[in-house]
């Protein structure tokens, strides 16, 4: 029995109907889930011609791939009346405009683990599908280049399995014998075939360029792959998967509560807007509502991180294009900030802040006025960064005109965030489709045309000052009250009766020892995050730990993006175009 | 005195100075920066922490001298030589003061830019010895880069010898005590400064070493000393430009009679490099093709300009300057 709060009708809704009326017996299933997002099971023979449908005939079309990822269902316990599968693997689909989700969900059985690939139909696909092949070992059929993505190819398994180890206790000692050094040194060795490269056109033989996995423009551990004709770049091939260290994975492991630390490691930038996500889904499942109080602490905790964020961004951003002062000044900056987070949570990047049900402490005394302080510097600083960085003559030179992509485009490909909005698409989740009382502020959506490096740098500026403007409001009307909710899921518990009465003595004990039993359920989270929509799918199945957890990153999506935005650029574009994408490595590889 | 041992003597004091000025200098670059990034910088050894200076020396001095196997090693030797070769020797023509010149050559200035012209071998065979993809990027925009400016350096200084009516530097110091060159000339000021600056491929001309693109570019490879006589090179280049500057537009030692003649020209100097400390600290970099279609599109004939108007002038006029 499901029996947490917003569940929905979901036969109503039209884009099932249409779907219907032209997939009837494509249809295995709708099933119902706590997010109220559309959720069917289609034929594994017919999802490609369902996804073609609904991207380009549906009455309603469903625009931007939005996450594709798989569900390892064979120990899975409560399945409900879900269909038969070993694997499940769920597309799901993004209407833009009305903010409608759809998800699709195709059984497979482990003798046969393929379907045909849609790279064909959003290029976006193309990383997603990798990600499912090395995760889970699904192959899809017509993939240009289906290779692992984020293991190293010599890799044994497929990590997301259930029956792969999740500890490196579980695997036997590690040894590197010479055999197997020779092999992973081949491993290594660079094939541009391998990499879909040409080594020569008819007029030139191209030069490979390796930027990275160590290298000072690339902000962390990630290679480049330059295919060069002189320094114009003919491709560039992103090799992501250093920075992975299988959040996931861990998710399947760590009690609801005590996965909470690891979802701040993921856009390490972002603290809390990474607890925010993980929390709302788990909330969802759980139907714990969040007291006022608790909601407008969150909010404000999330736009002082959205601030430290683009701070952050901003001074690399100048530096990738060679202007050397402002990160210091705006790291400095950022430390104030990381001050008054501190004096809030406790932490500085990674706060854990954010608890199921609430936040983990009440605000500190005289926090208002740290705040206050913070609100009334920055305004000032942010003019003087304009003059320094964003009017100066040669930055626009570098950056105008660079890396350029329209709406549809960067829909295609699944873009969102201040990348979207730089094409002038005044798209916002926070005013879309509000949570955790967005809807209460007032603020503005700014938006830009061009949508090139600056234009994304121009729409980040103005976001820190909306960000003021929110955190203004937070400052000014906090209301008063609870700052967890009392439901017997918030973990951990209220403590104030824990003393008097053994029965909520009980509870808080099995929250912190076992942790929180959730009910069934699958729900998602998705926020604007710093970066774009950042997305946390949870699937309980009534027991202490999640059976699944799927991390939508915004960072991966932007990451997968480079290349075509890249492409007949030259080098120093490539540093400014990543300059300009804004994302954090383990956000990209989590 | 022995005219010969006199010369001797100014050589090594000249040499002393500035071999011991460019230490100073990546003090006064490290402090001047964090000055202006709201940093502290080098401040704990010794006082101001001027003692970073040995510690450096120390350091790169004892640091492993490696030449990489895959490099050329006979080039890969000798271009950080010519660097530190090519800036010393055209110091010998500066004039500090009167009579402090290691050679009073006639042809001084073509000396200058002659020797110029050669110290990018240093920067170009560093970037192709090396046999790393990074330095040879590096190097190919150091020769294009160069290529480009070195034709307009040149034609920027033609002005100053047009009023001045000799390529010796010391008259041309001399002929200034009427008025600085920086008040006719400043047109041609303006762009030898600019082509001055992608001389010593320093911010925001730095393409070559182009940290957050190219790694350190055409000195990749290098350790040890050997990276340190580029560095070194590159601080006594920066000298040279400063005090070329000076000299070809700021009157050279000229100043108030209080004020000895070489401390004159030493200020002088010192005001810009400080002025150029302060660039590297403002400016981001161009991207190479944009620093060259500036180069070509703008500077070019603004440099051509300037030399056929001051040219008419001086014929109209007559020559300004008889000697």
């Amino acid at each position: 029995m499901l029996k947490s709060g917003d569940q929905t009708s979901l036969s109503e809704s039209p884009v099932l109907e249409s779907l219907r009326g032209a997939f009837g017996e494509a249809i295995l299933k709708i099933q119902s889930t706590c997010d109220g997002i559309p959720t069917v099971w289609i034929r594994p023979g017919q999802i490609k011609a369902v996804l073609k449908y609904l991207k380009h005939e549906a009455p309603q079309r469903f625009a931007m791939l939005y996450d594709l990822s798989a569900i390892d269902e064979r120990t899975r316990q409560n399945r409900n009346d879900q269909p038969e599968s070993d694997f499940t693997v769920f597309y799901q689909l993004l209407q833009v405009e009305s903010v409608q989700h759809l998800r699709l969900k195709v059984p497979l059985e482990q003798s046969n683990l393929l379907l045909p690939s849609i790279t064909d139909l959003w290029p976006a696909a193309d990383w997603y599908e990798r990600e499912v092949w090395d995760m889970f070992g699904i192959r899809f059929d017509g993939h240009p280049n289906l290779r692992r993505i984020l293991m190293p190819p010599t890799w044994k398994g497929h990590p997301l399995r259930k029956d792969h180890p999740a500890r490196a206790t579980e695997m036997g000692p590690f040894s590197m014998p010479t055999d197997r050094h020779i092999e992973e040194e081949e491993a290594l060795q660079f094939k541009p075939e391998e990499w879909g490269m040409e080594r020569e056109s008819d007029e030139s033989e191209f030069m490979f360029l390796n930027i990275g996995p160590q290298h000072p423009g690339t902000h962390g551990v990630i290679r480049f792959v330059l295919q060069l004709d002189g320094e114009e770049i003919v491709d560039v091939v992103p090799d992501i998967g250093y920075h992975h260290r299988g959040a996931e994975k861990m998710g399947e492991r760590q009690s609801w509560h005590t996965f909470i630390p690891y979802t701040d490691r993921i856009d390490y930038l972002s603290g809390v807007l990474n607890n925010l996500p993980y929390v709302m889904a788990v909330e969802k499942l759980a139907g714990i509502q969040v007291p006022q109080r608790a909601q407008v602490i969150r909010v404000m905790l999330c736009e002082l991180f959205r601030i430290s964020n683009h701070l952050v961004w901003y001074g690399t951003y100048a530096q990738d294009v060679g202007q050397l002062s402002p990160v210091f000044y705006m790291f400095t900056d950022r430390e104030k900030l990381l001050g008054i987070i501190e004096a809030i949570c406790g932490a500085r990047m990674h706060p854990n802040w954010l608890r199921i049900g609430g936040v983990a402490a009440d605000l500190p005394k005289g926090w208002d006025s740290l705040v206050r302080e913070f609100v009334d510097y920055m305004p000032a600083k942010l003019r003087e960064y304009d003059a320094m960085v964003m009017d100066n003559y040669l930055l626009k030179a570098r950056t105008r005109d660079i890396g350029a992509y329209t709406t549809e485009e960067a829909i295609e490909w699944g873009i969102t965030g201040p990348g979207l909005r730089a094409t002038g698409m005044g798209w916002d989740l926070r005013k879309e489709k509000p949570y955790s009382g967005y809807e209460q502020f007032e603020f503005e959506v700014p938006i830009a045309h061009k949508g090139d490096c600056y234009d994304r740098a121009v729409v980040r500026v103005a976001e820190m000052r909306e960000s003021l403007k929110i955190i203004r409001q937070c400052l000014d009307y906090m209301p008063t009250g609870p700052i967890k909710a009392d439901h017997p899921l918030t973990t951990p518990q209220p403590k104030e009766r824990t003393m008097q009465d053994i029965e909520t003595l009980i509870t808080h004990f099995l929250g912190v020892s076992w942790g929180p039993v959730i009910p069934e359920g699958e729900a998602m989270g998705c926020i604007e995050g710093s970066k774009g929509l950042n997305s946390y799918y949870v699937i309980s199945e009534k027991s202490t730990i999640p059976y699944r957890v799927r991390i939508r990153t915004p960072s991966f999506t932007a990451m997968q993006f480079i290349p075509p935005i890249s492409r007949g650029h030259m080098i120093p574009d490539l540093l400014a175009i990543i300059g300009a994408t804004d994302f954090v490595l383990a956000d990209v590889d989590r | 005195m022995n005219p010969t041992v006199q010369t001797l003597l100014i050589t090594l004091v000249i040499l002393f100075t500035l071999l011991n000025f460019a230490g100073v200098l990546i003090w006064v670059e490290r402090r001047v920066l964090a000055l202006l990034q709201d940093r502290l910088g080098p401040n704990r050894a010794g006082p101001f922490g001027l003692f970073i200076i040995v510690a450096d020396i120390i350091k790169i001095f004892t640091k492993e001298d490696w030449v990489p196997p895959f490099a050329d090693r006979k080039l890969f030797i000798l271009a950080p030589a010519i660097i530190l070769f090519t800036v010393l020797l055209s110091f010998t023509v500066v004039p500090f003061a009167p009579g402090i010149v290691v050679l009073d050559l006639n042809v001084g200035l073509l000396f200058f830019l002659g020797l110029s012209s050669m110290g990018i071998y240093s920067t170009v065979l560093a970037g192709w010895a090396s046999n790393s993809k990074y330095a040879l990027i590096g190097g190919l925009r150091m020769s294009a880069q160069m290529f480009s400016y070195e034709v307009f350096m040149g034609l920027s200084l033609m002005g100053v010898v047009i009023l001045a009516g000799s390529l010796n530097l010391t008259q041309i110091v001399e002929v200034q005590r009427g008025m600085w060159f920086i008040i006719p000339q400043f047109l041609g000021f303006l762009i030898f400064m600019i082509a001055g600056l992608a001389e010593t491929h320093r911010m925001p001309f730095d393409l070559p070493e182009a940290e957050s693109e190219l790694v350190a570019g055409f000195h990749s490879e290098y350790s040890s000393m050997k990276f340190g006589m580029f560095f070194v090179g590159e601080y006594i280049g920066l000298t040279l430009i400063s005090a070329m500057i000076v000299t070809l537009f700021f009157g050279g030692w000229l100043g108030p009679a209080w004020l000895p003649a070489p401390i004159c020209f030493f200020l002088k100097t010192f005001a810009f490099i400080l002025f150029f400390i302060l660039l590297r600290a403002a400016l981001p970099r161009p991207r190479y093709d944009q620093l060259l279609s500036w180069g070509w599109k703008y500077l070019l004939p603004l440099a051509l300009i300037n030399l056929i108007v001051t040219g008419a002038i001086v014929l109209m006029t007559g020559n300004p300057q008889p000697n």
